[in-house]
């Protein structure tokens, strides 16, 4: 970890980066924000953690606890959400049993999360699974589409 | 090729295309004269994938293409010179462009977005040549003043009067900065813009900069539009290359150089001062004004920032001249505006049109109407900041004045149509949720302000709405209008007061009559299963997430109302209409 960090470092100094820019590196690096290279970069350039901390909070980009291994983005913007995507939400929360608060599951599999708007609306309304697009969206074939998912998850773990 | 192609199977229709133009069976001839070209966003997204087939200065438009439709269009319009009749586009497209006036989109759809010498070939650069050696920057400036060009980011600030602000500072540092945190949901102009044509916006950066005096520009960008920030970084390198950026541009010896900024999600950031805390490496936190960016920005420098749709615009008018540019919109709104077209309508995309038409020729003219024939309640625009329009108020002009005389703004540029069996209510309570959690905590009339108002609209479309819950909506909207400090806590509750105003009705049935007119809010409706239209196919069965729904194979199924989580899966799936929605009457709650 602390050689992947040291890079980040390097890129920062020569760069002029800034906090933002260095927790954007960490977030690429790790997929999340460890609370160990947060340390050791606020040891290493002597800022206070809750620094880095409150610009993390601040902005949707980063996650302080890491993600699941498929990622799913529902699009929440104003045309998806007149096209029902708060109901593909719902379903997807209770197909992967996640709580209200929750947006990971447990097993680290499926994270689900929203975002404000992707910019294609005039597919309405989209899912993104895995960073392919998907327009058009319903719920039955969003469905069908995670269950696919679970089903090849679950047959690994078997092998 | 913007995004949405892209998503459309823009890039499989592509290499579809060279495949068959470098296959055996075409003949030779055809071959050397044919070059397949990628464009930006053509606009009519409904239609996508969208080919132009260009021959002797004839152009044929094919819609909706398949890769594996390709090969006929190679075979029989490029080889054989018989265009597939059945593909072209249709009457709808003519008229979609028909009151349409493409004047910053001039080039977007048109050419190679990752091609400099395509933008240089349509008289790109010209104008920041012309600008550099031959105009002062005071001239710049009044030209623009002339052109009575405003700000498309929303407040719509006349732009030449922010560069005069910014001129006039003392001080050699100055930095001019893009605007491209697009964070309207709902909306997707400017990523267009940066997708199809980002040279454009690299043009204009470089007049302001000349303008203004500034050595240093910035684009700040959003993080979720990765084709827009390749397609800009292409066009930086390319840039710099052809010596428009960077040392002594052009043997003038003036020194300009652009960096790009990802934006890490925050709607807030779309704020100028928050923007540039942002860009220092802080919490975009808005702060007071005075002093405003054009005095103390950046780093404390003099800083103008513009939106993307703002500066594609000045190469054009530097080009074409004031004149031009006043020729289209009203008195007090001169030009064009480009809109993103989207909600319940039949042609949604990208259009421009100039200030003045009406929204009923934007919707039904330009946009084909509402998709199924149902009837059109109303347009959203403005984003989280506007409101909606009724469809009572169709003739009103599209400028700055009358939509806010309305109740609603011009903003960036979306513009969502709503159809009957949408929501206000539940309109209000999705910007709700928007704004309430985008606020970035600084004043509390924002902060606090915006949960109650969720609160208490959560509360209305759940079904416990209270006699006068709207009257203290309203008294709760108009305090946090007053004391906010930046734009976007004055105008958070702009969607609920614009809802109120014209679908009172609408927030009295879900307080007294406790159901939801349109369908929509969950509390309010309920669904089961037709036994003598159910098949027993299990098809819902499959999908439901919940597993609410019990029965076995062939036999009518039931829904365990308990359990059923109103996901609408079921309803999506059923190939025989047996589930059906039905309203449910909320609970009578007494306190």
């Amino acid at each position: 970890m602390e050689q992947r960090l040291e890079g980040i470092l390097n890129n920062y100094l020569q760069n002029e980066g800034n906090v933002i820019s260095i927790l954007q590196d960490i977030e690429n690096e790790f997929g999340y924000l460890p609370e160990d290279a947060i340390s050791w970069i606020s040891d290493r350039l002597d800022v206070p953690p809750a620094r880095f901390y409150g610009i993390a909070t601040f902005y949707s980009q980063f996650h302080l606890k890491p993600r699941g291994k498929h990622c799913i983005t529902a699009c929440t913007g104003t045309a998806c959400h007149v096209k029902g995507s708060e109901w593909l939400i719902s379903s997807l929360t209770s197909e992967l049993h996640l709580l209200p608060d929750e947006d990971t599951t447990e097993d680290r599999k499926f994270t689900v999360e929203k975002v404000n708007c992707l910019g294609a609306c005039s597919i309405a309304p989209v899912v993104v699974i895995d960073k392919e697009v998907y327009g058009k969206m319903s719920s039955d074939r969003l469905m069908k589409l995670v269950k696919k998912l679970e089903k090849k998850e679950s047959e690994k773990e078997k092998a | 090729m913007g995004t949405g192609g892209i998503a459309a199977g823009g890039e499989a229709v592509m290499s579809a295309f060279e495949d068959a133009l470098a296959s055996a069976d075409i003949a030779a001839s055809v071959k050397k004269h044919c070059a397949a070209h990628k464009v930006g966003c053509r606009g009519f997204c409904a239609r996508d994938v969208l080919v132009d087939v260009i021959e002797n200065g004839g152009k044929h438009t094919y819609e909706y293409i398949k890769p594996d439709m390709v090969k006929r269009i190679v075979e029989e319009h490029l080889a054989g010179g018989q265009p597939v009749q059945e593909w072209l586009v249709k009457e709808d497209y003519h008229t979609f462009h028909g009151k349409q006036v493409r004047a910053v989109l001039a080039d977007c759809g048109e050419m190679d977005p990752e091609d400099i010498e395509a933008y240089a070939g349509r008289g790109g650069y010209e104008a920041a040549l012309k600008s550099l050696t031959s105009l002062a920057p005071t001239d710049i400036i009044e030209e623009l003043k002339r052109s009575g060009l405003r700000g498309r980011g929303g407040a719509g600030f006349p732009t030449g009067l922010k560069w005069e602000m910014a001129r006039n500072e003392p001080g050699d540092t100055k930095y001019i900065i893009c605007n491209a945190d697009e964070g309207d949901p709902g909306a997707f102009m400017d990523r267009s813009l940066v997708e199809g044509n980002p040279h454009a916006v690299i043009e204009g950066m470089l007049i302001g900069a000349y303008a203004i005096g500034a050595q240093r520009g910035y684009v700040y960008i959003r993080a979720e539009y990765p084709l827009a920030v390749q397609r800009l970084t292409i066009a930086l390198g390319q840039a710099r290359e052809r010596g428009f950026l960077g040392r002594n541009i052009q043997n003038t010896g003036f020194d300009f150089d652009i960096k790009v900024k990802l934006g890490a999600g925050a709607f807030v950031c779309g704020e100028e001062t928050a923007l540039i805390a942002s860009i220092e490496g802080n919490r975009g936190m808005p702060r007071a004004k005075p002093p405003f960016p054009a005095q103390k920005g950046l780093w404390g420098k003099p800083t103008v920032i513009n939106n993307v749709e703002t500066l594609a615009n000045v190469p054009y008018i530097m080009r074409k001249g004031s004149g031009w540019f006043a020729g289209f919109g009203t008195e007090k709104s001169k030009g064009t505006k480009v809109f993103a077209l989207t909600g319940k309508i039949r042609n949604s995309g990208l259009i421009e049109v100039p200030f003045g038409i009406s929204l009923r020729e934007i919707i039904f003219d330009i946009g084909g109407g509402i998709e199924g024939d149902r009837k059109l309640k109303a347009v959203q625009t403005g984003g989280p900041s506007g409101g909606c329009i009724p469809a009572s108020l169709m003739e009103t002009s599209v400028d700055y004045e009358s939509l806010a005389s309305a109740g609603s703004i011009v903003g960036s540029g979306g513009m969502v149509v709503l159809d009957e069996t949408d929501c206000m209510v539940n309109v209000a309570k999705y910007f709700l949720e928007f704004t309430k959690s985008e606020s970035c905590g600084k004043c509390i009339p924002c902060r606090v302000g915006t949960m109650r108002l969720l609160e208490i609209l959560t509360r209305i479309t759940s079904g416990k709405g209270r006699p006068g819950d709207v009257e203290l909506l309203q008294e709760l909207s108009e305090d946090i209008k007053m004391t906010s400090l930046c734009g976007l806590g004055q105008t958070a509750p702009n969607p609920v007061l614009s809802t109120i105003r014209y679908f009172k009705d609408e927030y009295d049935a879900h307080i007294i009559e406790r159901r939801c007119p349109a369908g929509v809010c969950k509390s309010f409706i309920a669904f089961t299963v037709l036994e003598e239209f159910c098949k027993g196919c299990m098809a819902c069965v499959r999908v439901c997430p919940s597993g609410a729904i019990v029965g076995e194979k062939k036999k009518p199924h039931r829904i365990v109302q308990d359990v059923c989580i109103k996901c609408g899966a079921c309803f999506a799936t059923c190939k025989f209409q047996a589930v059906r929605k039905r309203a449910v009457y909320g609970e009578i709650h007494t306190r």
